[in-house]
């Protein structure tokens, strides 16, 4: 590494390559087309949870009615609102790391991060009333209104808590990942960056962004 | 075709640094390469083995040797280990890391430290999947359908659909690098249409990888939160749908069928040519027939449901997409016989595998449209006809493939050729053994003798000796190859650079091939597989 190092001190414009590389074009490209296979295979992943709720709602369609009555539109609006902001802010990071302002970058990052923890802070009280109220798939789960057969409203709640957990674990993975580029960007500060990582972040964010645009009317607004 | 790059070097990628540590943190696809080698190898022991006793048990009518019990784990196991660890990853994650990026001129894949991650994924699946061995074993079947999967079983199934899901992960990354390598990562020159023939089948592969693996691995996730939180997205007490599992594990695993095949199938083009000397017939359509496999492969799971309960509409489309599959597979074979047509066939040992696959291949390929026909499945239905089907494809066909590409490769991967005359016999003795295992269990499955289980009627018992019979003779066929092979490395004779008179890049470098791969990058002048033809006395 330390040759690589005196390398970069020797020539600060120059941007770090990959030895399986020709050029910097041929990197960015490749990273650039393998993160969008990667999130083919992750639209992929959620496509098994969206089919399993196309049949179930299907199936019971009165039952889902009346069980997303129980989710709160409110918040759910409100983490939407939250997470479209943070689609904006981090759109911004990655245009001021394409202009080399890392000051700039840093903030937008951190910014977006902070929108990101907001929206778990929110799915959070969301979880603990579900649990309050025994909303929780398992032997506890109790509907609560006799009209509604238990287990068929148990199957909303199933998919409610595995659809939107897994989309919870890819927050989560995004706030580490602003985390690395905000260490990064500091660490970097004095030399020419490659916007690549960044760039790569914002479109995994997006995703993350799109994949809430399908859960929350999906979810909360069944019916309207 | 290239710069000259094969000049006797020294320095080469086994030689080049001898540490432990430099073989596990490696970022060289050819170490990676050898690294899922050795993994798998010792996987298809374990595997290999499960399936001997199974075979050992099936000696006679009762279950003498197992308890019911014992044997369910024993042929869970057998499955998993061989699908999920052997089979899966054998000719993508050896053969494509080792040859891939040599096939098409570059320094390495795209990704190198993703592959070497998806090597320890994959490691660290199959050792959750031992774990599961020892803390009782699986009896599930390595279908795991539910609800007895989820809901019933007392076995370490969470374990094991981890360890399946772990491994997936592997794979995905594994098709994302290959598919990233094939699109940015080519040498000047070689263009789509110039790309080897197993080059061409590793895309396909790669699309199923990337499609599929996802599927199978939330479903795989679903069925372990059903065990661990009791969710009941599958189980018809608490209002789930059983068949919307085997809808969703079809999904991939039908097409993790051609993920088998397609690799084996790529390898075979590489030998038909290289062993018939001419260039292959209608190359578009060889290499277009690899995407029609995969494409058509994702819309055929159906027909793994027919006795399920799904609409009769359903089960007639899914039986005619079936029956389509057919197609580019039989243009692969006819495009294979063509090439052979008037060649100068020399039957080295990797050619005498190629054969055995096209052999074996056509007949596991023709069962299946018995078993695509409606009327067909209902009453072959999980009997011995369907493992008869099902081996002659994914041992016959991706085993031959695998032992063929591993024979031809041998000399550029090692520096050391083996023993051509032991060669020969090892082929020889699989391809008899494979047969003798096999063909009586369509006759088995014919007369009505159900899968997985432990016990039959007596007069079965001749043809279930012969089969037991015939798996002694395929595994002296392994242990054979085994010995010879591994004997190879340290006292076979120096193997020059292109041993067998092949075309392709990675007949061009060193062997066994530099740390960057090539000196100088090759810069790409004609189409793939230019033999001169009708010229005697070469080779």
């Amino acid at each position: 590494m330390t040759t690589h190092q005196e390398a970069i001190e020797h020539h600060p414009d120059e941007l770090e390559l990959g030895h399986q590389f020709e050029d910097i074009e041929q990197q960015t490209e490749a990273y650039t087309v393998g993160m969008w296979v990667f999130l083919v295979t992750e639209i992929m992943f959620f496509g098994g949870l969206f089919a399993a709720y196309i049949v179930y709602r299907a199936l019971y369609p009165e039952i889902w009615y009346a069980a997303h009555e129980k989710l709160d539109k409110v918040l759910g609006g409100v983490n939407t609102a939250v997470l479209l902001t943070s689609s904006f802010t981090m759109a911004l990071a990655v245009r001021s790391a394409m202009l080399n302002r890392w000051k700039a970058q840093v903030s937008y990052l951190l910014a977006t991060m902070a929108f990101a923890i907001t929206f778990l802070v929110i799915k959070y009280f969301e979880y603990k009333e579900k649990f309050e109220h025994h909303l929780f798939p398992g032997p506890n789960f109790n509907f609560g209104d006799p009209g509604v057969p238990n287990d068929k409203a148990q199957m909303f709640f199933n998919l409610y808590f595995a659809m939107t957990g897994l989309h919870g674990a890819h927050v989560l993975i995004g706030v580490i990942v602003m985390i690395a580029l905000v260490i990064r960007t500091i660490n970097m500060r004095n030399q020419r960056q490659d916007f690549i990582p960044v760039e790569l972040a914002g479109l995994y964010w997006h995703f993350v962004d799109i994949v809430w645009i399908f859960l929350f009317p999906l979810l909360y607004l069944i019916g309207r | 075709m290239t710069e000259p790059g094969g000049k006797t070097v020294q320095k080469n990628y086994l030689n080049a640094d001898y540490s432990i540590k430099s073989w596990l943190f490696t970022l060289d696809h050819k170490r990676i390469g050898i690294l899922y080698l050795l993994t798998i190898c010792v996987f298809f022991a374990i595997g290999g083995t499960m399936a001997a006793l199974i075979r050992l048990e099936l000696l006679t009518p009762k279950s003498d040797f197992f308890t019911s019990d014992t044997y369910n784990k024993l042929f869970t196991l057998h499955g998993v280990i061989l699908i999920f660890f052997f089979l899966i990853p054998s000719i993508p994650a050896f053969l494509g890391n080792f040859l891939i990026p040599l096939m098409i001129g570059a320094r390495d894949v795209a990704f190198p430290r993703l592959n070497l991650f998806s090597w320890y994924i994959f490691t660290l699946g199959g050792l959750i999947a031992f774990g599961a061995l020892v803390v009782g074993g699986v009896d599930t079947g390595w279908t795991f359908y539910t609800p007895y999967s989820s809901s019933f079983a007392q076995t370490a199934v969470t374990a094991t659909v981890a360890a399946a899901f772990i491994a997936g992960f592997s794979s995905i990354f594994t098709g994302l690098n290959f598919i990233v390598t094939i699109h940015k990562m080519r040498a000047p020159g070689m263009t789509w249409y110039r790309l080897p023939l197993f080059v061409w089948a590793h895309y396909a592969t790669s699309v199923i990888m990337v499609l599929g693996t996802p599927v199978v691995a939330i479903t795989l996730f679903l069925v372990g939160l059903e065990r661990v939180l009791g969710i009941g997205i599958f189980d018809p007490a608490k209002g789930g749908d059983p068949i919307l599992f085997q809808h969703l594990f079809w999904f991939y695993s039908h097409p993790a069928v051609y993920i088998m095949i397609l690799p084996a199938m790529g390898v075979i083009s590489e030998l038909i040519t290289c062993f018939s000397h001419r260039k292959i017939f209608g190359y578009e359509f060889v290499a277009y027939s690899s995407i029609a496999i995969a494409i058509i492969g994702f819309l055929v799971w159906g027909h793994h449901l027919f006795t399920s309960g799904q609409s009769r509409f359903a089960s007639i489309v899914f039986s005619f997409l079936t029956f389509l599959v057919a197609i580019p597979s039989a243009v692969k074979i006819f495009n294979w016989t063509a090439t052979l047509y008037k060649g100068r066939v020399r039957f080295e040992s990797p050619m005498l595998f190629a054969l055995g696959f096209i052999g074996l291949f056509t007949i596991g390929g023709l069962t299946g449209l018995y078993l695509a026909s409606l009327g067909m499945d209902i009453p072959l239905q999980d009997t011995y006809f369907v493992v008869a089907h099902f081996h002659y494809i994914m041992v016959g066909g991706a085993i031959m493939g695998f032992l063929g590409g591993l024979h031809f490769w041998w000399p550029k991967i090692t520096g050391r050729m083996y023993p051509e005359a032991f060669g020969k016999l090892s082929a020889l003795v699989v391809f008899i053994g494979f047969n003798l295992t096999f063909l009586p269990q369509f006759i088995l499955g014919y007369l009505g003798m159900p899968r997985r289980y432990a016990s039959y009627p007596e007069e079965w018992q001749v043809l279930h000796v012969l089969s037991s019979a015939g798996a002694s003779i395929l595994t002296v066929g392994y242990l054979i190859t085994a010995t010879y092979l591994i004997w190879s490395v340290f006292c076979g004779e120096k193997a020059p650079a292109n041993p067998w008179g092949a075309k392709g890049l990675e007949w061009q470098t060193a062997t066994p091939p530099i740390p960057d791969n090539f000196e100088h990058r090759p810069i790409v002048r004609e189409e793939a597989y230019a033999y001169e033809e009708n010229v005697k006395g070469a080779a």
